[in-house]
């Protein structure tokens, strides 16, 4: 039996620690855009309901932020820890980029997350509404650098090699690199569609118990006219980030596409079980000529295969093929979803059928395997390279030995298994709490509130204790 | 040339780690004073102390993670490889210590586990801090370029005992912040506490300082020669007059004085030890000019920080200010 490659551990421990915690950011910053627009809403019209909807999804959005936020801090030091060369050769281009993100997102968050969560009482409405708006506008800051960085590492230009390092030539030209713009507007939207799916399917959920609630009536009217938008929106851009690919990484397309061979009037396929043993896609299910159609928008264009790259270059096809297939599928869903709601709206039953409701509930987590396996689908199909075409995963990995990453994966697991298995636990439960009856006590957002324990009036917990 | 790129990072990256040993010190010291607090409601009280500031503080610590990739890439890789398993035991007790802001107000049957991992998680990432100073000032072995130590080379008596000291005077800072921030009875418990842990902490840094002393003769020789770094000797003779001052400010029972001082305690202590290591960022022999990163990249990255981060530092401020005074039982939007 061959013994454990270290560098593989590496691989696997990262990818972990990143799975955990791309699904927290993808959640918060759809959240937070989504908590400014409701407080926004009843700055504007001071309907009650909006409130009482900020004030459901205040301590959901406080438990997905911290989990996001320390298993953030992980990432952070994981670039030294376990790819250390990597980092001393990138560090002239990516650390500027992280350094950016941090002083001009990290701290925007946290500076205003605490006024955001302890502040309504102690600041007037309009500096909470202040705060909120920037801790959502810090989420997409983030975004903005850590897709840039991350872009880079995927379509790297504008660098020249200097001892060792890569050092940018054009700084507007790193930022700014091929594959960034479509990146960024396809992850913020998905974060974006994840949550309206996730907020819908909370809403619908208590619609099923009781159809009259106003908040649930907010919640999952806005996630249905956000599937009527954003789903469509995202098939878009979808298509043309895979066509962007198309042209910097041909190797990614042809291992989503389960495409072996180069090929003219090349088929969409559908299903199959892509064999990279044997170069081929087996009981391949495929439409003929739509793949040239979609790829080059041409029923013969010349679609590129793997034969045009040589076999160490292949990623891993049957984990980017099956990903993709999971991601777009999920994207179908949502758009049908979204189409089924504007025919409902236009009828007027949007808030008239259980099937529809169920249907959004069983929809609320989907959005978020599609996250996961978007990013499976680029990362993997970013091997065997780490910056593409420029430095092998396997090059650039610290020289730590296979026991030491064992040990530090399994802790890993044992700790994230048990924080990330209680937080979505708690999160579901605060999910389950009767919007209408959230703490409504105290929030006449007064000035200032006699503070002691007389006017302990503590507004969510009681809701949350332990209901079950 | 005095100021060069590599010396300005070196200055801001002190500042970030400075910042956050600060802002983050008390509020771990919190955490490892949170059994303080008796019965459910005094240790609400503890953890709103710190809840509202806890994450910002801990943004300097990704500052110096990031700050360190960014402006010194081989010490970061060099440093963080060295250093693998109390670093992933770091991030791991930041983890459990910070999802406990939140889950603990989520759970009753499970409030418990979560105090555990609010008092375990803030105590191990000190010690574990504290061991990679003592690692740090030990040494890493390089040879071209590359780690080369084993794997327990950050594990010694000496960095035993920097991990122990660095729990010690987190939880100083934490008992002189709950003076600040609570009242009655738990306000009384914390202050008891000040001259104990004052005393502690100054006695493990004449011990600390002295183990640095003897790691190596350069040290010494900067110390004792009595050459150019004579002026080194005010950090010392600073350190005896910042104690004196905190033992009579807790006995004259100011609230505010002894946790300021405490600080100092701190700055102080990170002077003696930078400026007896210094220039080396990578002890015993690579310098922090030659772990620096490019130039261009420096450059790019402190036209950013020279605007931004006297505005970090001004809503950071802001978010004190609004939740200066003290924190009572029924405080928070649990």
């Amino acid at each position: 039996m061959e013994t454990l490659d270290p560098v593989l551990l590496a691989r696997i421990q990262f990818a972990f620690t990143v799975s955990f915690h791309i699904v927290f950011p993808a959640f918060t910053i759809g959240l937070a855009s989504y908590l400014a627009v409701l407080e926004g809403l009843w700055l504007a019209t001071r309907k009650e309901v909006f409130l009482t909807t900020f004030k459901f999804w205040l301590p959901i959005f406080a438990v997905a932020f911290a989990m996001g936020v320390v298993s953030g801090i992980v990432m952070s030091y994981q670039f030294g820890t376990n790819w250390g060369p990597f980092a001393e050769k990138t560090a002239p281009i990516l650390g500027p980029l992280l350094a950016y993100e941090v002083l001009t997102a990290f701290f925007l968050e946290a500076g205003f997350l605490g006024v955001m969560l302890f502040g309504l009482n102690r600041v007037g409405p309009r500096l909470h509404f202040t705060a909120t708006v920037l801790v959502a506008v810090g989420t997409l800051i983030s975004a903005f650098w850590i897709l840039s960085a991350n872009s880079w590492m995927q379509t790297p230009s504008a660098w020249v090699l200097e001892n060792g390092r890569y050092v940018p030539e054009s700084w507007l030209g790193v930022i700014f690199n091929p594959s960034f713009p479509y990146r960024l507007a396809h992850m913020v939207l998905a974060a974006y569609l994840t949550t309206a799916f996730a907020v819908g399917a909370v809403g619908a959920w208590h619609l099923l118990k009781d159809r009259s609630s106003k908040p649930a009536r907010v919640m999952f009217g806005m996630a249905v006219l956000m599937a009527i938008v954003v789903a469509p929106a995202q098939l878009l851009v979808g298509d043309m980030h895979g066509l962007n690919t198309q042209e910097h990484q041909p190797a990614k397309v042809a291992a989503m596409e389960g495409h072996f061979e180069t090929q003219r009037g090349a088929p969409l396929i559908l299903f199959g079980l892509p064999d990279m043993d044997a170069a081929e896609t087996r009981y391949a299910l495929g439409i003929p000529k739509l793949g040239s159609l979609i790829l080059k928008h041409d029923l013969d264009g010349e679609v590129t295969g793997l034969d045009a790259f040589p076999r160490e270059d292949w990623p891993n096809v049957p984990i980017v093929f099956w990903a993709f297939r999971i991601m777009v599928g999920i994207g179908m869903l949502m758009i049908l979803y979204g189409l089924v709601g504007a025919w409902k709206a236009a009828r007027k039953q949007l808030f008239d059928h259980n099937w529809y409701f169920r249907w959004a509930v069983a929809m609320g987590p989907l959005g978020f395997v599609a996250v996961l396996a978007g990013w499976f689908v680029t990362e993997v199909g970013r091997q065997p390279y780490l910056v593409y075409g420029l430095l092998r995963t396997a090059d650039v990995a610290s020289p730590i030995g296979a026991p030491g990453v064992a040990g530090s994966l399994l802790a890993f697991f044992v700790v994230y298994m048990t924080v990330f298995s209680a937080g979505s636990f708690y999160l579901l439960r605060l999910m389950r709490r009767a919007p209408s009856a959230t703490g409504l006590k105290q929030i006449k957002a007064g000035p200032l509130r006699s503070a002691g324990p007389g006017s302990a009036a503590v507004p969510d917990s009681e809701a949350v204790k332990e209901t079950g | 040339m005095m100021f060069d790129m590599p010396t300005i990072w070196a200055l801001l990256i002190s500042f970030a780690l400075l910042a956050y040993v600060v802002l983050d010190g008390f509020d771990l010291g919190v955490g490892i004073l949170f059994p303080l607090g008796r019965g459910k409601d005094e240790r609400d009280t503890l953890m709103n102390t710190v809840a509202p500031v806890w994450d910002g503080n801990e943004t300097w610590l990704v500052l110096g993670g990031g700050g360190l990739f960014a402006a010194f890439p081989q010490a970061y890789s060099l440093l963080l490889t060295a250093f693998y398993a109390p670093v992933i035991a770091m991030l791991l007790a930041l983890v459990l210590r910070g999802v406990a802001f939140e889950f603990r107000f989520r759970t009753e049957r499970w409030k418990p586990f979560w105090d555990f991992a609010f008092i375990g998680g803030s105590t191990a990432a000190a010690f574990f801090q504290g061991v990679m100073v003592g690692a740090w000032v030990q040494g890493v072995k390089v040879v071209d370029g590359a780690y080369a130590g084993g794997w327990y080379d950050w594990l010694t008596p000496f960095t035993v005992l920097t991990g122990v000291s660095l729990v010690a005077g987190y939880a100083l800072l934490g008992a002189c912040w709950l003076v600040i921030k609570t009242e009655g009875d738990l306000q009384e418990r914390a202050r008891r506490l000040q001259v104990p842990l004052g005393a502690l902490v100054v006695a493990l840094i004449g011990i600390v300082s002295f183990g640095t002393v003897f790691t190596s003769e350069d040290v010494r020789e900067r110390w004792f020669s009595l050459g150019s770094w004579v002026f080194l000797w005010v950090i010392p003779l600073l350190t005896l007059a910042i104690t004196i001052a905190f033992f009579l400010a807790v006995r004259f029972k100011k609230e505010i004085l002894p946790f300021m001082l405490a600080l100092a305690l701190f700055v102080a202590s990170f002077a003696g030890l930078t400026s007896s290591l210094y220039p080396q960022l990578i002890p015993p022999s690579i310098s922090y000019t030659a772990a620096a990163n490019a130039d261009g990249s420096l450059a790019f990255m402190l036209v950013g920080a020279l605007v931004l981060l006297p505005v970090i530092l001004g809503y950071t401020a802001y978010a004190y200010w609004l939740f200066r005074g003290k924190v009572r039982i029924g405080d928070g939007y649990h």
